[in-house]
């Protein structure tokens, strides 16, 4: 077998530029993610059912459909419904956005749930506002606790942010499959591409462990 | 004398399982009331209801002239006016001792946190822990973390103290490190309301013992009467099992 490295030197430089989409992509998802899903863990917890219910219905819907249909449905139904036509880069955002909020809300609420509640019961009793028991004794101890959840999460993330080529986003599997096209070549385009999403989600995985030690 | 504490025909149930039954009791300022009972008589619920960390379904509850049931009470308020021990400790494990008990005066009574750090330093040292101030508490005893809770209550300079069996959970060589405590605050006209299996404890500190049976106060009176002469069977009872 014959391995053509100067296709993968050739196409090096939009490979890279793939690769800068994949982070930035999956940075800004998992951040919105986080922001979307502390809303909705905290909205899981209310305590009547009526206010607890849409967002119950809401994490059901993501987990339990594919990551695959989502971005479909999002790039062809809703950035048109509220746009008039459609954009790739906004698709992508907003559907790996939406999916993340699902796992981060419950990521949120099992962190929190997981704190024993004696915990909240002695910050309350000393006269502590809900808010500060939150604040200062339930969400210091259940963040520690979240990190290597959320670790997870971001790194199924930025792999499933392969799924984008579906919409023709500019991400590293986009390029890979317009590499396969050219050349008519297997190993060179998905052996890279592959190679690409392992060194993002080993360093990741190595940061991670880094932070999980120091908080 | 006004009593400071005076519950009024206190109701408490978990959806259908009545746990208190038309509970009535008054507490003057500077008495210890010890309350015993058997497993899930519903101390822990009664004493609970007195910070509100359980919400009562009827009745009333009336805390130096304030009803917590009122509307317009800040219940937020009222808690720091009443501390609360647990059997389980509940320090919090994220914070450093004197962190623990420098907080919520920090947070609530807004006090400077130097102002905040004295008061702990006192309160340390009159648990007899001063030279614990900058440990975790993973790195205490139980009988340490118990003084250590009970001095983080004492913090907020509360008129009335809730312990809910702060005993119960320790080694027995420790029991005695926390009831010096407890009766040292006794002796200083602490009010207290003492849920506890420490039946020496409650013939000797005590001013008044509660006998609680499924929800309601069965009979009450001072130690040596209750202990000495119950009136009742079920307490006659009760305490041939544990005395
Ligand atoms: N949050 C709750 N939800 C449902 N039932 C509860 C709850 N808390 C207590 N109970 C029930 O109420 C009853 C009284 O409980 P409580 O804890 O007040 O008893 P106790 O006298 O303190 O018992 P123990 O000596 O075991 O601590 C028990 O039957 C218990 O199962
Ligand atoms: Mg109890």
């Amino acid at each position: 077998m014959d391995f053509r490295f100067d296709i993968i030197v050739h196409y090096l430089p939009v490979l890279l530029k793939g690769t800068l989409f994949t982070i930035g992509v999956s940075l800004v998802s998992i951040l919105c993610g986080s922001i979307l899903g502390l809303v909705i863990g905290f909205g899981k917890m209310a305590p009547r059912w009526y206010f607890r219910w849409p967002f119950h219905a809401y994490i059901n819907i993501f987990r339990g459909t594919p990551l695959y249909v989502q971005i479909l449905i999002v790039h062809f139904g809703l950035i048109p419904l509220f746009y008039g036509k459609t954009y790739a880069l906004m698709s992508a955002f907003v559907a790996l956005s939406l999916n993340s909020a699902a796992y981060s809300a419950e990521i949120f609420r099992a962190g929190i749930q997981s704190i024993d509640p004696g915990q909240r019961e002695a910050a309350l009793s000393l006269g502590m506002t809900k808010l500060q028991a939150m604040r200062f004794i339930i969400l210091p101890q259940a963040i520690k606790r979240m990190v290597p959840a959320f670790g997870n999460e971001f790194i199924v993330l930025v792999k499933d942010s392969s799924l984008l080529a579906l919409i023709a986003a500019p991400e590293i599997m986009y390029w890979s499959n317009t590499m396969k096209g050219q050349y008519l070549r297997i190993w060179e385009p998905y052996l890279t591409a592959a190679l690409i999403y392992f060194i993002l989600t080993y360093s990741l995985s190595k940061l991670l462990n880094y932070i999980e030690r120091k908080v | 004398m006004e009593p400071i504490i005076s519950v009024k025909h206190l109701h408490k149930s978990f959806g259908a399982h009545k746990v208190l039954t038309d509970i009535s009791v008054d507490i003057h300022s500077r008495e210890v009331v010890v309350v015993i009972g058997p497993s899930g008589s519903g101390k822990s619920t009664f004493l609970r209801c007195l910070n509100l960390l359980e919400q009562p379904q009827e009745g009333d509850i009336i805390i130096e002239g304030t009803s917590l049931m009122a509307k317009s009470t800040r219940i937020n308020d009222i808690r720091t006016e009443v501390g609360m021990v647990f059997q389980q400790f509940n320090l919090f494990p994220h914070k450093k001792v004197i962190e623990n008990i420098m907080l919520a005066p920090m947070q609530v009574r807004k006090w400077p946190a130097d102002k905040a750090r004295q008061k702990a330093l006192e309160l340390l040292q009159k648990v007899g822990l001063s030279e614990k101030a900058e440990m975790y508490p993973a790195s205490l005893s139980g009988g340490q973390a118990q003084r250590v809770a009970i001095a983080r209550a004492l913090a907020m300079e509360p008129k009335i103290m809730l312990f809910d069996e702060p005993t119960s959970a320790l080694d027995p060589e420790m029991v005695g490190e926390v009831l010096a405590v407890m009766k040292d605050l006794a002796s200083e006209g602490m009010t207290m309301v003492v849920v506890t299996h420490e039946m020496g404890f409650a013939r000797e500190v005590g001013d008044r013992v509660l006998f609680m049976e499924q929800g309601i106060v069965v009979e009450q009176g001072v130690p040596e009467q209750l202990f000495g002469n119950p009136s009742h069977e079920r307490t006659r009872e009760f305490l041939s099992k544990v005395l």
